[in-house]
């Protein structure tokens, strides 16, 4: 794995958008070959989506041959609800940029049956011929999407009932009122995650730091499920420093010796406008 | 490129770069209009996988609901109550409104004899607005029902009283109240408590105006259905500390549950004092509307009230649009810019000043 460390989060989420930006770029998606790019929600992204819109709107990158797939939703809550994932990347992402409303895709908690939604899910990501760059977050559980502790480390996208610890976490989004917090979700599976062929996953805050630790100094275990990611070919690990404080002093020193090969990978930053005839 | 036409064919404008007035704020937000509606762009986006045909970019300005205007009698030359020409008059003004952001208007005819009354309001019909001018939404009749005393520059021999106390003595004198949206009277004329009733049963807006009602006549108006009062402090009681008159209905406890009256000020600088706009504003502030009544145009009178009550600028847009289409009862569709209403909206400068006007999202007139 990377793990790229900056002071903090303002830093890591830029780093993380800076990464993005270049790999689409580089890549120099068309109509014949989109960028498919898995998304996450919560508080963690939103700075990097921020830099993102910030890159749009300069014009420096499009998002006109991105496909994009969000990791999970909330069963049973309204689609206009403004806490559902679909009001989430409204709000923070789609409204600002210029995707192709046909290729956002995101699961449908309220769909008649669950369980073909899931396969159709993963039937799109099938037939767009699979994920280019998966970004996701960990949960405080050390979940990476909607796979809470325990969820084989082979699933595929299905429904999930939501641990107690993230039932908790959530609740800030719903007034902190338990009753109202969704108690099941649609999510990607861990497998399905780790059919990506790259995984950068965002993680600050020190009250993440714990599960960073689980998820890379300790070994490969179903009870912190973003540690399958130490089996992936490609997988970049962004944090600000509050996120490693459980992690041995040895690891974060070699690691950040590191940053001046990890930061080829952002600079130079590349443009759209560049390849403008 | 449109959607996946799930829900309609017709073509989507995105007005980007610009500060519109919702939940009463100034907010950073696209406005999108779709056959002349306001659209909800998420439900575009998820629903019908759709998004703009074409964009528009509003420079920065702010995004207003066009100002709605529930008393004006003339202008530019014409006055509704003369009785010649009516809809050559009432094309002329709705035209000339549109340059002050006015996109909807209630034409107001004061005190008149019943023979104008009967020539005018037939040809006074509600219509949509558009290229061709502001929308009329309805007659305000101010007056003959009035006080002598306060009739101001209303013509004392066509003033009324009710002989029966009903619709009856309304229609003998109006000849009809189709088109009418508005009605002022005297609340201290015998018999005008049934009249209240009644007009307000047949969705006619009852307003206090040119009167020389107490509170308490005010108060049992209001319980009888009448939400405006017309120029407040002007042609009525001043407000005196043991009988406030209408003035005190700002804050009578005597009101209906749930019932707000809203009151007009003439917002020129001469009606009216701006310390006197204050003190009302202050009192009750989700009841005022601007009116200019005289000379002044609405988007001045958005001014001067603006500078002169300290007020907001949310609250100066607010007094011109959702108030008056609040006590209209078309908050709906009018008055503001909420999803499915109306695409009539105003851009603005940072100083109130209108720089383009739109109608069912078409522009109608630019500075």
């Amino acid at each position: 794995m990377r793990l790229v460390i900056l002071d903090n989060y303002d830093l890591a989420s830029e780093w993380a958008a800076k990464y993005i930006r270049n790999r689409i770029v580089q890549f120099k998606p068309s109509a014949d070959r989109y960028f498919t790019l898995g998304l996450p929600t919560g508080s963690t992204p939103l700075g990097c989506y921020k830099k993102l819109i910030e890159y749009h709107k300069n014009g420096d990158m499009s998002f006109k041959y991105v496909k994009t797939f969000n990791m999970d939703e909330y069963v049973g809550l309204p689609r206009d609800h403004p806490e559902s994932y679909h009001s989430y990347m409204w709000n923070n992402f789609f409204k600002y940029i210029d995707i192709d409303p046909a290729n956002a895709h995101i699961l449908d908690g309220n769909a008649a049956d669950l369980q073909k939604e899931c396969e159709l899910f993963e039937q799109k990501i099938a037939d767009a011929r699979g994920i280019e760059l998966f970004v996701g977050g960990i949960g405080p559980d050390g979940h990476i999407a909607f796979n809470e502790p325990g969820s084989s480390l082979v699933s595929r996208t299905r429904v999930k009932t939501l641990a107690q610890d993230t039932i908790l976490a959530n609740a800030r989004f719903f007034g902190n009122d338990l009753s109202k917090v969704p108690t099941m979700t649609l999510t990607v599976g861990v497998g399905t995650v780790m059919d990506a062929r790259e995984v950068l996953i965002l993680i600050t805050g020190a009250h993440k730091a714990f599960a960073l630790y689980k998820a890379i100094e300790e070994g490969v275990n179903h009870m912190w499920t973003v540690s399958a990611f130490q089996q992936h070919p490609r997988t970049i690990f962004v944090c600000d420093e509050d996120a490693t404080l459980e992690l041995r002093v040895k690891t974060v020193k070699y690691f950040q010796g590191l940053m001046h090969v990890h930061n080829k990978l952002v600079d130079p930053l590349h443009s759209i406008r560049a390849y403008k005839d | 490129m449109p959607s996946n036409k799930s829900v309609s064919e017709e073509p989507i404008t995105q007005f980007v770069n610009c500060r519109i007035l919702k939940d009463h704020q100034l907010q950073r937000e696209d406005l999108w209009v779709r056959e002349g509606k306001i659209l909800n762009p998420e439900k575009l986006f998820f629903d019908e996988e759709g998004y703009a045909d074409h964009q528009v970019d509003c420079e920065s300005k702010i995004l207003a609901p066009g100002f709605i205007d529930v008393q004006i009698n003339g202008g530019y030359g014409v006055d509704f109550s003369q009785g010649c020409d009516v809809r050559g008059g009432v094309a002329l003004v709705s035209k000339r409104l549109l340059e002050h952001g006015v996109t909807s208007f209630c034409p107001t005819l004061v005190t008149s004899p019943p023979h104008i009354y009967h020539k005018v309001l037939p040809e006074m019909e509600v219509h949509d607005g558009g290229a061709e001018g502001a929308g009329v939404l309805g007659v305000h009749l101010e007056g003959p029902f009035i006080s002598r005393e306060k009739r101001g520059a209303h013509p004392e021999h066509c003033l009324r009283s009710f002989q029966q106390g009903s619709l009856t003595d309304l229609l003998e004198v109006y000849g009809s109240l189709d088109n009418v949206s508005i009605v002022t009277l005297a609340p201290e004329l015998p018999g005008s408590p049934t009249v209240i009733q009644e007009l307000v049963k047949m969705g006619v807006t009852v307003s206090l105006g040119h009167s020389v009602a107490d509170l308490s006549q005010a108060e049992q108006a209001v319980q009888q259905g009448a939400t405006f009062i017309t120029h407040l402090f002007n042609a009525m009681l001043p407000f005196h500390h043991r009988d406030p008159g209408i003035v005190g209905l700002l804050t009578s406890d005597q009101l209906p549950p749930n019932c707000t009256v809203f009151y007009g000020m003439i917002a020129d600088g001469i009606h009216t004092n701006p310390a006197a706009l204050r003190i009302a504003h202050r009192a009750h502030p989700s009841g005022t509307n601007t009116l200019c009544g005289s000379i002044a145009t609405m988007d001045m009178c958005v001014r001067h009230f603006r500078k002169a009550s300290g007020c907001s600028v949310e609250a100066a847009l607010e007094a011109a649009s959702l108030h008056p289409a609040q006590l209209l009862g078309i908050s709906q569709h009018k008055g503001t810019l909420d999803y499915g209403s109306d695409a009539d909206f105003v851009l603005l400068d940072d100083s109130l000043h209108v720089k383009a006007t739109y109608i069912g999202g078409e522009e109608v007139w630019r500075k």
